[in-house]
């Protein structure tokens, strides 16, 4: 177990553009979800701006009463100028509260709608994105993105923007107004200034690298945790518990070591901040004392001088934090839409086939044509195909069992008529129409699949098993349909549970035996009601009795409909009229089970528990080595010389 | 056929789950809830006190940086510029020097702060981390099946992240603000005590508007805490089940489903914006209005005479300068009630006890490692307060015996495999290893005695390699190797791209689920223990696959104790013994040959098995 290291997770994950784009652009993308959002933003900053003007404008009113009637004071008994002045600070102090109140008020919405739709556009995106994709990438890294990386950007978006701003804005504008009327003073706290923004570019650079790579390793201490639950039976069965928490300690360990490399990085920014601007400052104060002393400058000027840096400085202390978390925000942007620009290579045709509407939920009339034409398939990153030009066709209501050896490509096969992949070359036909013409609505609404490994949710038995059927449907007949797939499926357990059918079942289904959500999975299937239905190995953890059941009741369902199953054992084949055999990619033989069994050896070898009939193919000898070599997919050579043998 | 009256497997215990999506507790409940999220809070810094001292005494030296750099332009205009106009250089150059070593120590102290900081929160942060995932190790099965996966996950993220946030930003505000607010005050009410009076006046709203803000902002983050992990339940739901959910055309429920989640979420989020955006101007408001009556009060008495204009004016400035830190203090009481919010998760799920428990004092097995004997005695079974599975059941298993359990699903076979490797512990009664009972033994020496092999052969990503040697850390190439030359997964793994180093991707997606159940049957032949227990482990594999895992199992069961539960009598047919078990109780007991002869039970199911085959 282990993640991949996160260099090779980068490497074919990342969009090489996000890295080189400059952080604004970055940043820009983000347009779209915030384009409606901005008024309120702009409004934001405006307020904010506005009480900052109020409360430096306080200041200045307590100045003049204090300066002014109240230095009078008990000579003139100023009464109505100490009221204005009373009356004036409550005013601009209600208005800068009330100004902050607006700021945040208008804020707020934007930043939580902003994310609300970024997180739902990935969600739908992330459904869109085919089986393949979400094979790649660990969930984990998914989830650090939608909730993780969305959190961070709503943050920046209610607070670290406004901030940047608002310190920019005070900085420029301090730091004009020191030069241009500071003098020399002016000149010596610009120079200061430089060597700022010059340390503040190359920590953001510097930082964004950490940031990226503590964001993805986070991502990978996510998946560290979902597989540990997910495989939590096989590390107790194991008693592996304390070697998976030691990988996850290295794990986060190194998370640990890349945050506070983050943090030390940040501890250099913060500091020059700090001393740089407050270093300038005391050459100013020297430099400041002399040319007053030497007449060359006021006092005045000089008090002025450091009352404008005293407000500039928090601005500029504050500006490390905000730059952090700007960046911060940029990483967060550039995975989100490392997602979102992932191109979906399987989709809907522009123009889909015209086809006739399938009444939801009903027996088709007519069963489904599957034909695969010259079908070659390829998964991505491998470099040979599984299937290798195949052919072969599943006349309607009629039901195909598909065998071969573990590893031979039959679940692949299984996948493409439902376009969960889609062929490399070569086409799959529903009812004449190559299915990449239909959408993959159109698609699996004509197909489907009950998979080898049961996936139920967390719902109630009742939801799990309607899931393909139609909601628009009468509750009678959904009820109907749900009584006799769950009767088909032999899964009249579900009567005993506590609630019926409205119990809930587990995440994943966790709480049923695997024979029990077998069941309910092909009931779902069933349940359909598809013109083609694909089963991949659907009884394998049922019992003798209740598989006999289950095959006898199935084939009266399965007359209406052209079905598809995967088998591994003679009794699964019973179900089917017909056999194909898969062998190295490519389907070698088609017929009823008992012509094969005659006239093809590799059938017989795949399908026959007779120890004879093994012994009569490979090498009985004891040695492991030749006796495990027809298992499994061997070189065709071998492959010949053995059935040459038989 | 008769079902089982009731599917055990399918009954819950009242769960813990459903108190952790309690939003608004009864007060006594909130109160022990929070007392016991803070004692974790405490627990985790408790070995940190030297470093927080020091991350304290950074803050003042930060803060007293940045305050002395004011009062010293002050003296340098008072007193430094008049003395160097009269011609003496040393109180300037001092100053100055001031200055400069207070920038200097202050920026410095600053920065050291930060990593201090960081340091600190990312320890913790290590420490809950490995507190949760062992927790989540050590809790037994029956809570993993009502707390699902995506909760601890949340736990685990999510949460955690909300104490990174008060542990990184927080504490660096409440020293110093805390710190200023104490200074401001005492000076104020040492230069002016009717004016101090006037500022202690102002507590009392703000003292309101906090408690208000405190009440509605611990419900609003419990709330957000909760919206939280839902989102993430249904999400990392979602993204498992991709391949169902996309078959039967699920994406728009779904999508509404995570909508409506996502809305909730945006809502407590939203709430919780609101009470600090209301929170935060009271604030200012109740400074701006004190520094109003500061002046009405002190200028009123300013023109009568009875105060200075200079008292007054430093009044004014301590009044206005007592509130700024205040908002600091918001942002710091935000922080930690959004933290506390998540450590009441968290420790809730830490308070949880396992029901399969470790012994204080484990019973070393005699010579070591085990022989393999197991005694099941006076066995009674009911998962949680569910009906009983298990009635009563007697059953020896000598060392080296190979048992085969057959019966209909819900007969009770799985639960007999999970009593034997305590994943469960027996209600009444005991099962006893080597005549010690399993409820004494050291988890470690259990697991190495014990393996059990199930349906569910899950793989984790990393190598086929490294998922292999799960079975025995440390195992050499060649002991991977042969162990999976013994199951026939050899040949397959060679065909991989990488070989041995191929990686099985994310939930082994591009493993078939025959070649997945192979190798866990390598990871058990690797782990080589005295007693196996393959609960349809089989069901997957094909003929020739299931062949030769029988042939392997011929040789690495000659030795050992092996329970096997197989819907294929073939499996069966390498079994010294075959039990037949039906509503919990063994009906058929005896070697197959026996029983196939007679009329019974299996010799039925043999019989229909045989006519299944070719």
């Amino acid at each position: 177990m282990g993640v991949m290291p996160p260099t090779d997770e980068r490497s074919n994950r990342s969009e090489p553009s996000s890295a080189s784009l400059s952080t604004v652009a970055s940043i820009r993308r983000l347009h779209p979800y915030v384009r409606t959002a901005l008024p309120r933003l702009a409004g934001g900053l405006l307020a904010s701006l506005g009480a900052g003007l109020m409360a430096l404008a306080i200041p200045r009113v307590l100045q003049w009463v204090t300066d002014g009637p109240l230095t009078a004071g008990a000579r003139e008994h100023d009464w109505s100028g100490l009221a204005w002045s009373v009356v004036l600070v409550a005013v601009l102090g209600v208005g800068e509260a009330g100004l902050i109140l607006l700021r945040r008020t208008l804020v707020m919405f934007p930043g939580t709608r902003v994310e609300a739709a970024m997180r739902m556009a990935l969600f739908r995106h992330l459904q869109d994105l085919p089986v393949a994709f979400h094979d790649r990438w660990p969930g984990g890294q998914l989830l650090s993105r939608i909730m993780g990386d969305l959190g961070l950007l709503r943050r920046w978006l209610v607070f670290g923007i406004l901030q940047l701003v608002v310190s920019l804005v005070t900085i420029v504008v301090g730091v004009g107004l020191l030069v241009a009327t500071g003098g020399w003073l002016g000149i010596i706290f610009l120079c200061g200034a430089i060597p700022v923004t010059v340390l503040a570019f190359r920590f953001s650079r510097k930082y964004r690298t950490i940031s990226r790579l503590s964001q993805d390793q986070s991502g990978d201490l996510a998946t560290t945790v979902e597989e540990s639950v997910h495989g939590i039976r096989v590390l107790k069965a194991f008693g592996r518990g304390p070697d998976a928490l030691d990988q996850f300690t290295e794990q986060a360990a190194e998370l640990r070591e890349t945050e506070i490399r983050k943090a030390t990085t940040d501890a250099g920014l913060t500091t020059a901040l700090r001393v740089i601007p407050e270093v300038t400052q005391a050459v100013a104060l020297v430099v400041g004392a002399v040319l007053v002393a030497r007449g060359e400058m006021t006092l005045g000027a000089l008090v002025a001088f450091f009352a404008t840096t005293a407000v500039i400085n928090g601005p500029v202390v504050d500006l490390g934090m905000t730059l952090s978390m700007t960046l911060n925000a940029r990483t967060a942007v550039d995975r989100f839409f490392e997602v979102m620009e992932t191109v979906n290579p399987l989709t809907d045709p522009d123009r889909p086939a015209d086809l006739a509407p399938v009444t939801p939920g009903r027996v088709s009339d007519t069963a489904g044509h599957v034909a695969f034409r010259d079908v070659t398939f390829r998964y991505d990153d491998a470099d040979r195909p599984v299937l290798d030009h195949v052919d072969l066709e599943l006349p309607p209501g009629t039901t195909t069992a598909l065998v071969g050896l573990t590893g031979s490509g039959k679940s692949t096969l299984a996948m493409l008529p439902p376009r969960l992949f889609d062929v490399t070359a070569g086409r799959v036909e529903v009812d004449g129409v190559d299915v990449r013409a239909m959408t993959r609505a159109q698609v699996r609404e004509r197909v489907a699949v009950a998979f080898e490994d049961p996936t139920l949710f967390s719902a109630s038995v009742r939801d799990n098993v309607l899931l393909g059927v139609s909601d628009e449907l009468p509750d009678a007949e959904r009820e109907a349909l749900l009584a006799e797939s769950l009767d088909v499926a032999q899964a009249h357990f579900v009567a005993d549970l506590p609630d019926g059918a409205d119990t809930r079942i587990g995440e994943e289904g966790m709480s049923l035996s695997g024979g029990q959500r077998q069941r309910l999975a092909l009931a779902r299937a069933i349940a359909a009601r598809p013109r083609v239905l694909v089963l991949d190995d659907p009884l394998s953890a049922l019992d003798v009795a209740t598989e006999e059941a289950v095959t006898a009741r199935l084939r009266d369902v399965l007359s209406s409909t052209t079905t598809l199953v995967i088998a591994h054992r003679p009794s699964t084949v019973a179900l089917a009229d017909r056999v194909a055999v898969l062998q190295d990619g490519r389907v070698t033989a088609v017929g009823t089970h008992q012509e094969l069994l005659a006239s093809d050896p590799h059938y017989r070898y795949i399908i026959s528990s007779l120890e004879e009939d093994y012994a009569a193919h490979a090498d009985p000898g004891p040695s492991t080595d030749t006796a495990t070599d027809p298992a499994t997919d061997t070189a065709p050579e071998d492959r010949a010389t053995q059935e040459a043998l038989s | 056929m008769t079902q089982p009256t009731a599917t055990p497997e399918a009954r819950r215990r009242p769960t813990d789950a459903a108190a952790d999506d309690v939003t608004s507790l009864g007060r006594a409940d909130s109160r022990a809830v929070r007392r016991r999220s803070l004692r974790l809070l405490g627990d985790l810094l408790r070995h940190h006190k030297p470093a927080l001292a020091w991350a304290a005494l950074l803050v003042v030296a930060s803060t007293l940086g940045q305050v002395a750099g004011p009062w010293l332009v002050a003296v340098a205009i008072d007193r430094a510029v008049p003395a160097f106009a009269d011609g003496s250089v040393t109180p300037l150059v001092l100053t100055g020097a001031g200055y400069l070593v207070a920038a200097v120590l202050g920026g410095v102290a600053a920065g050291a702060y930060v990593r201090a900081a960081a340091r600190i929160a990312q320890a913790v942060l290590l420490d809950l981390r490995r507190r949760v995932f062992r927790q989540t190790q050590r809790l037994s099965l029956e809570f993993h099946e009502s707390y699902t996966s995506g909760r601890i996950i949340s736990r685990q993220t999510s949460d955690l992240e909300a104490l990174r946030e008060l542990l990184d930003g927080g504490l660096t505000g409440v020293v110093s603000s805390l710190l200023l607010m104490v200074f401001t005050f005492v000076s104020l009410a040492l230069l002016d005590w009717r004016s101090g009076v006037v500022l202690a006046v102002a507590f009392v709203p703000a003292w309101l508007l906090t408690r208000w803000f405190q009440r509605m902002s611990q419900r609003y983050y419990r709330e957000q805490r909760t919206a939280s992990a839902r989102l993430i339940v249904k999400f990392v739901e979602t993204m498992t089940g991709m391949r169902a959910v996309q078959a039967f055309r699920r994406e728009p429920t779904t999508e509404a489903e995570y909508r409506a989640l996502g809305e909730d979420y945006r809502d407590a989020n939203l709430q919780i914006f609101g009470v600090n955006g209301r929170f935060q101007p009271g604030l200012i408001l109740i400074g701006n209005l004190t520094v109003v009556a500061a002046l009405g009060v002190g200028g009123w008495r300013v023109l009568e005479g009875t105060l200075a204009v200079g008292v007054l004016a430093a009044v004014l400035l301590y009044c206005k300068r007592f509130f700024q830190p205040v908002q600091q203090l918001g942002m710091f009481y935000n922080a930690f009630q959004s933290a506390t919010a998540a450590l009441e998760k968290v420790s809730g799920l830490l308070a949880e006890e396992p029901t399969v428990v470790e012994p204080t004092n484990p019973v070393p097995l005699p010579q070591g490692s085990a022989r393999g004997e197991l005694r099941l005695e006076h066995v009674v079974f009911r998962y949680g307060d569910g009906p009983v599975v298990l009635p009563g059941l007697d059953l020896t298993i000598p060392a080296g015996q190979t048992v085969a359990v057959v019966g209909t699903t819900g007969a009770g076979k799985s639960t007999v495999a999970k009593l034997v490797t305590r994943f469960y512990d027996a209600t009444e009664g005991a099962v006893r290893l080597d005549g010690i009972d399993v409820r004494d033994l050291a988890s470690a020496d259990l697991r190495r005695a014990v393996v059990m092999v199930t349906q569910e052969a899950y793989l984790f990503s990393g190598s086929v390699r490294e998922n292999i040697a799960l079975g025995r850390p440390g195992a050499t190439q060649d002991e991977i190797e042969a162990a999976a030359r013994a199951v026939g997964a050899h040949e397959f793994v060679l065909d991989m791209p990488d070989g041995y180093d191929t990686d099985v991707n994310k939930r082994g997606g591009r493993v078939s689920a025959g070649q997945r159940q192979l190798l866990s049957f390598a990871r058990a032949f690797l782990a080589d223990p005295a007693v196996l227990v393959l609960d349809e482990a089989t069901s997957s594999l094909d003929m020739p696959g299931e062949r030769l895992v029988q042939r392997g199992l011929q040789t690495l069961l000659a030795d050992r104790t092996a329970i096997i539960i197989a819907h294929r009598l073939s499996t069966v047919a390498i079994a010294d013994r075959v039990l037949v078990m039906e509503h919990g109780r063994v009906v058929e007991d005896g070697a197959p040959a026996d029983l196939i002869a007679g009329d019974g039970r299996y010799a039925q199911l043999h019989a229909a098995w045989q006519d299944s085959l070719v």
